[in-house]
Formats: C-alpha cells, structure tokens, sequence
C-alpha cells in the first residue's frame, strides 16, 4: 500500500508563487517582482524544431471561460528527444528543456510558445505520432486532469496507439488546429466538446 | 532506472468532483477518463537545478525591507517517491497568506491588511537526501465564498516535481489541531482519514531554534518507484 500525499488544489491565489510573470491581469502593475522559473516560451537559441505558437481557451460546465487555470507541458524537441531521458538516447547538448507553464487571462486564454515535437517512442516498439502532453490545474480542480495535444493533419495520428484509444467521435477534441500562425487548440472541462482526459 | 506508476495509490487523492466544494462542480470531466499506457511522455519530467533558484527564495523573511509581521515558523521535510526513497534536484515551490490571512493576488479582497514585506512566495529544489527548508510566517486563516461562514484552515501551497511528470503534485500543507479541519470542504475531500493526516504537518519541537522559530516537519511522498533495468530505450 502506497501512501501517497494527497493532490489539493492550486486554489485561486498562486499567481505569485507559480507564474509571477505569466498573462498576470491580475496585477495592475503588470507582472509581479518576482523572477520567473517555469514560463510559458519554451524556445531556446539552440533549440531544434520548427518554431510554434500554441493559443487556446479553456472553458467550464457553463462555457464561461476559467481564468484561473494554470497548463503545464511537457514535451520531446523536433527531433523527438526528451531533455530528461534515461539511457542513451538523453540530448545533453542543448538547453530546451520542454517544459511549460501558462497562466490564463481573464477570458481563460493561455499560450506556448515552442517547438513541434518529433515523433517519440511508444508502447510495442511503436512510434507514437508528434504530441505534447498537458496537466492542468486550476480553483475547482482537487487534482489535476492530464490530456494530450496532437497535430491535425499529422499523417502518423492514424497510427498512434494512445489516440486510437480514444472513440473516434472525440479524437478532434485533442487536435490543435492550424489557423493563420497558431495551433488553436481548446479546453473544455465538460459539454458536447468535453476535452478527452486520460486516467494514468 | 525505470519506474512505475501503480494506479491503486490514487485512492489517497480526492475525486475530481467534490459537490461540498462547489466549484468543482462545473470544472469537473464529466466523461469517464480513458486509461491510457504510461510511455516515454508521462515517464520522463523536467528536473530544475540550483541554477533555478536564488539566495533567500526559501527564506521569506528575508525578501523584503524588513521583517514581515507574524510568527517565525521554519517548515522543513522530505520529498520522497512510493518506496519512501528520496526524490533529489526536485523543485518545490510555495505560496501562503500572510498572518493576518491575506494574500498578494489582485482577487483576494478579503478585508485583512497585506504586509509590504511578505510576498508569501518561496522556492527550494531538493538535496541529494531529498530534503528541503523553507523558513516563513505562519499563514492566518481566512473567508471563503463556498458556503455560509466559511473560513479555510491555515495552510501553505506546495507545488513539487519528481522523478517524471506522472509524479507532479500540487497540494497544501496544514498544521497540527486545526479547528477549521472539520468544516472545511478542500481538506475532507479526501476521503479517507489515515490520508487526510498526511496532508498535516507535524510540530517538531528537536528542531525548534530556541528564541527564534518553531519548527514544523511535513514530508511529500510522490508517485513513482524505483525498478530494476531495463531501461526505456
């Protein structure tokens, strides 16, 4: 029997602790004083990948927008190593770390700016199709709920055994979409387009 | 170094829906979730060095002009994985009211003072033990909107990360003898007493200084245990 530390909830007040300088309307001075650990561009100089912006709301039950979550992603570079990998396929020789942190605004927006993934290794010797994946916290959520974001378009999604899981009629809500110069990708808690979330 | 993430553990957290806490009923899936295999995306995380953090990000006495008001409290313990073996390198970030149960956060508009010299933000990354220290003021309780004169327990914020990005938690620390425990929606949402007590810091008078702080102990066990090879690739 494990004896894990239960999950509590972000609450509506980490603003200054978790994302000081992060889409903070909060603060009527712009962003708090504090130096930023975890922020939401990902991009590194020396970087390898093409370069993407990911925008996105995040709405509840009622479709009104959560203006205090928080997303965090984690993610492999483009050429499909993660930073932190065991073994000997670990990437030394770059700083991109794939990790992210945004806040949202007051309509529920948040935004990443970062590389698209390589394909990544996956269960069965397979290779898993370009994907991020994503934990989301917020006032309201006891625990986080993780999903994934995939690409549209992206041939290998036919392929990929953690999406085909996922009844075909909701694999769209884990599609970001290209329009113009992002990958709008939506978050909905519940509704007809509630967001797939993964128990893992 | 592999590990795995045994699912049954997850009966110590709350359910995502949680009708005594009201607003988990519109942000809540609806739908089941699907079980999905843990690959090389949920098994690998971010680790956050030293170069994260800076002098006095674990000492929020000491970011401002001057002392903040309250009592002098040091918070101290160990992050660990589900074989109780230390977590080192992991990044642990705090958020709290001040005394008087205020917050630094535009939407607080609790009608308690701020201090100008508490932020109630801190960070701390692990030692090889797994061990961490912060020195802080004990928060005060305050109002909430779930329900009719509603007040939360003391409690600091904790965000950590462990081995993977399967083991990141997000939870809050309380203190021992609470008399909020029993009206408070977010504590007893978890279901199970023996886990609710984890949650609950214990007084630690060995490393009380004297003349100077009281000491509480609170250790954060993380999902994830180490296995034997193979590795992932």
């Amino acid at each position: 029997m494990s004896e894990l530390t239960p999950s509590q909830t972000v609450g509506p007040f980490y603003a200054y602790g978790l994302t000081p300088k992060g889409r903070a309307h909060w603060d009527p001075d712009g962003t708090y004083s504090w130096k930023e650990t975890i922020g939401s561009n990902l991009v590194t100089p020396d970087v390898v990948g093409d370069r993407i912006r990911i925008e996105g709301g995040i709405y509840d039950g009622d479709g009104k927008p959560i203006p205090d979550a928080m997303l965090e992603i984690w993610q492999a570079d483009g050429n499909g190593r993660y930073s932190n990998e065991p073994g000997s396929r670990r990437l030394p020789n770059t700083a991109f770390k794939g990790h992210g942190r945004s806040a949202c605004d007051k309509d529920g927006v948040f935004q990443f700016d970062t590389v698209k993934p390589g394909p990544v290794p996956g269960p069965d010797g397979k290779t898993q199709a370009p994907h991020i994946v994503v934990a989301i916290f917020a006032r309201g959520m006891l625990r986080q709920v993780y999903t994934r974001i995939y690409f549209d378009g992206e041939a290998a999604n036919a392929t990929d055994a953690v999406l085909n899981l996922v009844p075909a009629d909701r694999r769209a809500t884990l599609l970001a979409k290209k329009q113009g110069d992002v990958w709008r990708w939506d978050v909905h808690m519940q509704g007809d387009r509630e967001t797939v979330f993964f128990e893992i | 170094m592999s590990l795995i993430y045994p699912l049954d553990g997850l009966s110590a957290y709350p359910k995502h829906l949680t009708p005594e806490y009201k607003s988990t009923v519109k942000r809540s899936p609806t739908k089941p979730l699907i079980l999905a295999p843990h690959t090389l995306s949920e098994l690998t995380g971010p680790i956050y060095g030293h170069d994260a953090i800076q002098e006095f990000d674990n000492d929020l006495t000491k970011q401002g002009k001057s002392e903040p008001l309250g009592e002098r409290i040091i918070v101290h313990g160990y992050v660990l994985d589900e074989d109780k073996r230390p977590v080192p390198d992991s990044l642990v970030e705090i958020w709290q009211a001040n005394a008087c149960g205020r917050y630094v956060h535009i939407v607080d508009q609790h009608p308690a003072p701020l201090d100008p010299n508490f932020t109630g933000a801190g960070r701390t990354v692990t030692d090889k033990n797994g061990y961490y220290k912060f020195v802080t003021i004990k928060p005060g309780s305050y109002p909430w909107g779930n329900h009719y004169n509603a007040w939360r327990p003391n409690h600091i914020h904790f965000s950590v990360f462990g081995h993977s990005f399967l083991s990141r938690l997000v939870t809050q620390m309380y203190f021992p003898g609470d008399y909020l425990f029993p009206f408070d929606p977010i504590f007893n949402s978890v279901p199970d007493p023996k886990d609710r007590a984890r949650m609950i810091s214990t007084f630690d008078l060995e490393n009380t200084i004297p003349d100077w702080a009281l000491c509480f102990r609170f250790d954060i066990v993380l999902r994830g245990r180490e296995q034997t090879p193979p590795d992932l690739d």
